[in-house]
């Protein structure tokens, strides 16, 4: 199997390297690239994301036909794809981070900021935080309710459709922290970053 | 609920571990990257590097660390420093490191923050304070405790959030080392002054002090060294006299 984590300078994607080649060790043959076919070749894509929303729908469309290539991989050939963090918040129609920004529309729905309560709440929201898992998803096995997983993020994705949330979190509001769309996944926390949980469901990505 | 977190911090020299009282008398204790697996599988929430000499001397081997240590543990791992400009940012991050702190780079040149915060992202630019009291103020001290620069700590924590820190970690110069506890009122006062996370470090003793970081100082996160480090406490039993403290941590 090959694995395809794009890398398309959005930013520090290391970690994510690192935590799924840890995983993978020599089962899965895990590639960093951008390269369109190689991407479209692939059995599985993780889509990472760090920075603000439009920074990394800009440096997407930088890459000549990535957006495309990506779009044919989920959506015409239904192929798992993994978004991580901002990678799950470019799945919506539009995103509100520094300026009104159109995203992948895989997900109709919206990225707006956490409502801080007027400063109840600091933002980023860091660190650890249980998910309240709403609906079985396959990057969900073996993972317990309430497990504790690592969150940095000032965002939140809200989709239209409610039947899309696998977990929520509660951070102000409940707020939308993993989504399962038939082949398509995504996590607002940072499963490279949750220690033992974390690689587990990388694990359950790798073996859907 | 969002959980505190608790974070222990490894002094490093040369690629090995070390622990001052108020940063002199230095002791070889180890190697970080065995050091830091130890922590992160005893349960704690990030992992914090501490490059001590690095403003002075040859910085090749903190790459080499944090490469390695990034390999076998997968909890955020923050690394500070000697981080002068993007560059050298964009050498930690690339290495594994999640976030990097910025401390004497930060007051000399403020653009510094907010460059960097554009080019990575809010979220790994942590922002160090080494505060120390004189008067009934705080002043910001540079170069590893060494120089005054006479700015307000209040009013230079709100400008660095202003100019995109995502977290600030305070430290109180009068109690690094000291082990009678963090400065809680300095870190209150910062807590209360700006909307984004505070980590508490400098002056833990015991777990009281912990407790009291969070509880007094407001701080969202705290970080402490040789409590753990000698072996007087695990994290671990950290987390659970916080728990039965009242205090929401990851068990």
């Amino acid at each position: 199997m090959k694995v395809t984590i794009v890398d398309y300078n959005s930013g520090n994607i290391s970690s994510v390297i690192n935590s799924f080649k840890e995983v993978a060790q020599d089962k899965v043959n895990i590639e960093v690239t951008a390269d369109l076919k190689k991407i479209t070749s692939s059995d599985k894509v993780v889509l990472p994301g760090q920075g603000s929303f439009k920074s990394c729908v800009d440096a997407l469309n930088k890459i000549n036909g990535l957006t495309e290539a990506l779009t044919e991989f989920a959506i015409s050939n239904k192929k798992p794809l993994l978004g991580i963090c901002v990678g799950l918040q470019m799945f919506a129609d539009i995103g509100y981070e520094e300026t009104e920004t159109k995203g992948l529309g895989w997900i109709s729905g919206k990225v707006l900021k956490i409502d801080n309560q007027n400063g109840k709440y600091k933002l980023p929201h860091i660190g650890w935080n249980q998910i309240n898992i709403i609906k079985q998803s396959k990057i969900f096995e073996n993972i317990e309710n309430n497990s504790h997983m690592y969150f940095v993020h000032s965002y939140e994705f809200i989709p239209n459709d409610k039947n899309v949330i696998s977990a929520t979190t509660d951070y102000s509001s409940n707020i939308v922290c993993s989504v399962e769309k038939e082949n398509i996944f995504g996590t607002q926390f940072h499963p490279e970053k949750s220690d033992k949980l974390g690689l587990n469901i990388i694990d359950n990505f790798l073996n859907i | 609920m969002l959980k505190n977190r608790i974070i222990p911090c490894l002094d490093v020299k040369n690629g090995r571990v070390v622990k001052g009282i108020n940063f002199v008398n230095l002791k070889d204790a180890g190697d970080p990257v065995e050091q830091a697996k130890i922590y992160s599988d005893g349960g704690a929430d990030e992992i914090c590097f501490l490059d001590i000499t690095a403003s002075n001397e040859n910085r090749d081997t903190i790459y080499d660390v944090v490469e390695r240590t990034s390999k076998k543990c997968f909890v955020p791992l923050t690394v500070g420093g000697g981080v002068r400009s993007i560059d050298d940012i964009n050498k930690l991050l690339n290495c594994g490191a999640d976030k990097v702190s910025i401390n004497t780079a930060a007051v000399e040149n403020p653009k510094v923050v907010v460059d960097s915060s554009k080019k990575f992202g809010s979220q790994c630019i942590v922002v160090a304070i080494d505060a120390k009291k004189n008067g009934n103020k705080w002043e910001i001290f540079t170069h590893g405790g060494r120089n005054n620069s006479g700015l307000d700590a209040l009013e230079y924590a709100k400008k660095m959030e202003d100019n995109g820190a995502g977290e600030l970690l305070v430290t109180s110069m009068d109690r690094d080392g000291t082990q009678i506890g963090y400065d809680v009122d300095l870190m209150s006062k910062i807590s209360s002054k700006v909307n984004i996370p505070l980590i508490a470090s400098g002056g833990v003793g015991n777990l009281d002090h912990l407790v009291d970081g969070i509880k007094l100082g407001n701080a969202s996160a705290v970080l402490a060294a040789s409590i753990f480090h000698y072996g007087k406490y695990s994290v671990q039993e950290a987390k659970e006299y916080l728990d039965s403290k009242g205090i929401p941590v990851r068990i």
